[in-house]
Formats: structure tokens, sequence, C-alpha cells
């Protein structure tokens, strides 16, 4: 069951903390539960588990192939990892170790990659991930989460620990607006329907979700309907969801804190070629740019990823 | 007694200017800048073959920061040493800065190298160090990579392509403040002796006090003279170092300006280390 908050302006709790605690309770149950840091503890939460489950956490120090590695090998040994780097550095710079030791090997990882695109915030270019999605993409099997909210993140946790095969989960280690009612669940390659609408329809994953909901407020107001679509995952990509909702809608627009190239965007530019499905289509996300230093805030803007400037998008495009 | 004592005045200054700097930005990443004044005063005061009017000239010497965040101690130095205006320093990470946290060749005058990923100015810098050979460039580069930094292996087979090449002119300076982000670098990833560990990977190795000016300066000189083998600084020193409040401080890596006691005691340094200018200019 999902439901939606009623307050979307409130937000939610410290992701990162929220992660931590979530992965920490799970261990009370799960002794096959390991967590991996690589000398980000402070800034991840995981010292919440360094404390709580102290002989179940390592870390591995600045070391963040090696740490793939070791879970890679943890999980020859029937454990189920999780581990924990900054969103480039989780996927990006270790992208072989991921590919190899973890998809190729049938191993299991599960991988929290921390403030992924805009809310990168003051750590700048060299720490930014618009990229990450594309890379995951191209690994078989391998399930990518953009977290929307808390009560989401708490879900795909909660998935994650109990399968098997390699998981993204990218996320702000800051609180979100909530989007989703607490004990909402989710499942893995199953988009939802957040905002039902006649002639719009926005297919949108992570926390910008707030922000599509807005665009779709304004747009309202305007006289124009919008549809928004939670996906979710971006693979397993929801393909049934996008084919049966783009019916009837006068145009498409995917909205991404990602690049357009690799990511969302391209995903559901697959699905409507490959289905002939013929619609005004637009991919909103980072234009093939590098990322660069700035408050969160600054950065959504300058890299046109707030609601206002999806509304521009839609207008466009009508 | 001190020989150098405009380079103690230097460090001082560079000092301060990353206090304000993150004082004014309200965080950043205090420990591991304040443990590099006193090198980068040795290296831009003394040592560097370089021309702030002219920070791209032929033959220069280069500074591979690979502890990228770091970037306050370099862009301190840079101001002090005329590459850009000191009010600049208080644009740190501002959208459209040309003083981002890491340090990007293509937006500041005189950064040479791009990091701020940890291990990659490693290779960047036997890299650079190559091309200076080809060149018959007689110049050197200086790296400068963090303790905590070294549990990347890319630090270890950047150090092997310089000692296999006897990079000599690759002066490998590692700032061993003891501590990583997490904590204590011996909790988390035990370094064991620096020293031993680049002497066995065939470095000519000197451990010298990184907060003394004259005892890096001296360094620095000997290993200038080293012609066919590598070489390397192993520098003791403090995370925080040269603000007593910092050097105690756990959490030291990056700091919030967030509360009373921290805001007093940064305040108390900026005053010391104002005196302190003042004292020795006045001389
Ligand atoms: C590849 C990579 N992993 C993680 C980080 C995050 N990070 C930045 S500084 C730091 C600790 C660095 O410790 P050390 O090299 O000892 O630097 P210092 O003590 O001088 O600050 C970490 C983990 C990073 N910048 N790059
Ligand atoms: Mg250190």
């Amino acid at each position: 069951m999902i439901k939606l908050v009623k307050n979307r302006k409130e937000k939610g709790k410290e992701l990162s903390k929220f992660f931590c605690q979530t992965v920490a309770d799970l261990m009370d149950h799960d002794d096959k539960l390991v967590f991996l840091d690589a000398d980000l503890a402070s800034p991840s939460g995981s010292t919440i588990i360094e404390k709580s489950h102290p002989d179940k956490f390592i870390n591995v120090g600045i070391a963040e192939a090696n740490m793939v590695g070791i879970a890679a090998g943890l999980s020859i040994e029937g454990f189920k990892p999780f581990i924990h780097s900054f969103a480039p550095f989780a996927s990006r710079r270790v992208f072989d170790q991921i590919y190899l030791s973890g998809a190729y090997a049938k191993s299991t990882i599960n991988i929290y990659g921390s403030d992924p695109g805009f809310t990168v915030g003051p750590n700048g270019g060299t720490h930014t991930s618009f990229e990450d999605v594309a890379l995951y993409r191209t690994i078989p099997d391998a399930v990518i989460v953009d977290v929307a909210d808390t009560t989401q993140l708490e879900s795909a946790i909660r998935q994650a620990a109990s399968e098997p095969g390699i998981k993204y989960i990218r996320l702000n280690r800051k609180a979100v607006r909530n989007v989703y009612e607490p004990g909402s669940e989710f499942t893995f390659g199953k988009g939802v329907v957040v905002k039902e609408g006649k002639d719009v329809l926005v297919i949108t994953a992570g926390q910008i979700l707030s922000d599509a909901l807005d665009a779709a407020e304004e747009l309202e107001a305007k006289g124009v309907s919008v549809e928004v679509v939670d996906i979710y995952t971006t693979k397993p990509l929801d393909v049934e969801l996008i084919l049966s909702r783009v019916k009837g809608k006068k145009a498409l627009v995917t909205f991404e804190n990602h690049s357009i190239i690799g990511g969302l965007g391209s995903a559901v530019a697959e699905v409507l070629a490959e289905h002939n499905v013929n619609i005004v289509f637009k991919r909103h996300g980072v234009t093939d740019r590098f990322g660069q230093v700035g408050t969160p805030d600054f950065l959504q803007a300058e890299y046109n990823l707030t609601g206002k400037d999806l509304v521009k998008t839609i207008e466009a495009l009508l | 007694m001190n020989k150098n004592k405009n380079l103690k005045l230097l460090a001082a200054k560079i000092r301060l200017d990353i206090l304000e700097m993150l004082m004014h930005r309200g965080y950043g990443h205090l420990g591991g800048s304040m443990s590099v004044c006193e090198l980068f005063a040795v290296l831009y005061g003394k040592h560097l073959n370089v021309d702030p009017k002219n920070p791209g000239k032929e033959d220069r010497d280069m500074v591979v920061l690979s502890k990228g965040h770091a970037g306050p101690a370099w862009y301190s130095a840079l101001a002090e040493m005329g590459y850009f205006p000191k009010e600049v320093l208080l644009t740190l990470n501002d959208g459209g800065t040309i003083l981002p946290s890491h340090p990007d060749r293509n937006l500041t005058p005189g950064v040479d190298a791009t990091t701020g990923s940890l291990g990659q100015g490693t290779s960047i810098a036997a890299g650079i160090a190559t091309g200076q050979k080809y060149k018959g460039k007689n110049a050197y580069t200086y790296m400068i990579v963090g303790d905590g930094e070294l549990n990347e292996g890319q630090c270890w087979e950047a150090f092997m392509y310089i000692a296999q090449n006897k990079l000599n002119n690759c002066i490998v300076i590692i700032d061993d403040n003891k501590r990583q982000l997490d904590g204590y670098t011996k909790d988390i990833m035990n370094p064991f002796d620096l020293k031993v560990k680049m002497e066995s990977f065939g470095f000519k190795t000197l451990r010298v006090d990184g907060g003394d000016v004259d005892a890096i300066d001296e360094a620095i000189t000997e290993l200038k003279k080293v012609k066919d083998q590598a070489v390397c600084i192993v520098l003791d020193t403090i995370k925080g170092q040269g603000i007593k409040y910092f050097e105690d401080l756990f959490s030291n890596h990056s700091v919030k300006f967030n509360n009373d006691e921290i805001n007093a005691a940064s305040e108390k340094a900026v005053k010391e280390l104002k005196a302190f200018i003042a004292k020795e200019e006045a001389k």
C-alpha cells in the first residue's frame, strides 16, 4: 500500500542517519548483514552501526575499490554487505570492481551512494555524479534506486537486504521533503502514479519528485493537467507502467537529477522508440555538463533542476 | 635561531587566511589545511620557481595537492604570493567562484592539477615530473599527499613508478598528521612506519617536523641534491596544526563554525595570529 502525505512541505528525517539506523535495526535480526564504509562513517551516519554492531562494521579506510572487493568476498561467504561512499566514488571510481567482482560473479552488494547530482553542494565538481545511474544501468541485473524520501528509503533498504544481487541506492544525506506516508511499501521494478493528470506525463525519480509535484501544482493552476510518475527504480524499469500512462497524453517529460545521457531520460526514450510510441518528448536533466561547487540550491538552479524549470520546459512543449 | 623568519611569518599569514576564509564560509576542511601551512610557506617563500604574474610560465615548478581538500591552504598561499587579490579568498565555494573546495586547474591561477578524488593526484604528479624530464626541464614537481590518502592503492602504484623511473624531480611529501576523516589513522588503517615503508619502496626518505619551517627547508634543499633516486619527505605534523583548540578537537577534519565554543576559540586564534604577524612585521 502506498499513501501520500498530506503536508508535502514537511521534511522527513536526515536520510544518512535514517539509512544507517534502518540497517542497524535489520542487523539485530539478521547476522548476515555487514556494513562497510571508506573513511566516511561520520558523514554517512554509519558510526551508528559502528556503535551498535561493532563486529559487523568495517571501516576500510580511503580505499573504495578495496571495499567493493572485500564486500564481494564477504558475499561469497554468505554475507550481505552494505557499502557506502559518496556517489561518484561508489560508482565511477569502483565501476570495474562492482561489475566483475560484484555483478559478473553474481555476488550480493548493496551500495549506498550519497549526495548524487546537485545535492553534492560544496564538495563540488570532483565529488559530483551526474552519470552514476548511466553506469549502473549497463550492469546486467543491477537495481538502481533513486530515493524520493524517508519512507521510500526504508522500503528500499528492506528489499535490498532481503534479495541477492547488486543494488545501487542513491540519496541525499540530508533531510528531504516527504512524499509518502510512513509504512508505504515499494517494489523494485514498480513505479508509482503519484498524481494523475490528462495532458502531460512527467516521469521522475529521487528527491526531485517533490519539485515535479510543485511544478504539476503550478501548471494545474494554469489549466494544464500534469500526471507525475515516480519510476522508483531506473532499473528494472517499469515499462508496462510507462506504456500505459503515456496513452492519451500530449507530451512526456522525464525529469532527473542526472545527465540526460544514459539515465532515466535515455531509458524512457528507448522504451518509446522500441514500442513505436509517437509523442512529444523531452528529457529534462543535466545537459552534458560537469559538476561545480556551490550550495545545493545554487546547483539545482544552475543545472535547471527546479520545479520552475520543469514548468518552463512543459510550457514550451505545449 | 630561526633562519627563516620570513617563512614563519608567511606560515602565520597563511594560517590566518585559512581561518578567516573558513569562518566567513561557516564551515570547511580545517584540520588538513592547517597542517600544511608551514610547508606551503617554505615552498612558495623559498623553493618554487614560479611567477605569480605569469602563472603559466614555461619551466615552472609544479605543485600537486593530491589531498585536494586542503585547497584553502593552497589558495591562501597563492593569495599571499599575489596570484589573485586576498578578497577573493572569501568567495571560497560560492557559486561561480574561482576557489572551489577542491583545486581545479581550469579555475585558479597557480593551480596546475585538478584533485579532490583522493589518490589520483599522486599519479598526475608522476606524469608531470615525467613530462618535465622529457622536455629536459630543470623543474620540480612537489606532490603533497595525505597520510589517510595513502589508503588508496593508487598512491602506491604511483610510488612504484616514481621509484622505478628514479624521478628525483618529483618530491613526494606525505602530510603525516596521524588522522584521516573518521579519526586516527592507527585506528582505521595503520600506516605503520611511513619512513621505513617509503624506504622499502626505494625512496630516499627524510622525516622532519612539519611545523618547523627550517627543518622543511633543509630537507627540501638536501633532497634536491639527490640525482638518481626517488625522494620523499614524511612531514611530522598535527591535524589542525598551530591552533591548540583545533589540534585538540577530535573531529577537526571538517569544522562547522556553528557554536559559541568554536567561534570563541576561532576569534581568539585570529587575534593571536594577528598579534604575531604584527610583531614579526615590526621587527
Ligand atoms: C576517493 C576519495 N574518497 C573519499 C574522499 C573523502 N575524503 C576527503 S578528505 C578524507 C580524509 C583524508 O585524510 P588525509 O589524507 O589524512 O588528509 P588530512 O588528514 O590531511 O586532512 C576523505 C575520506 C575523497 N575526497 N576521495
Ligand atoms: Mg591525515
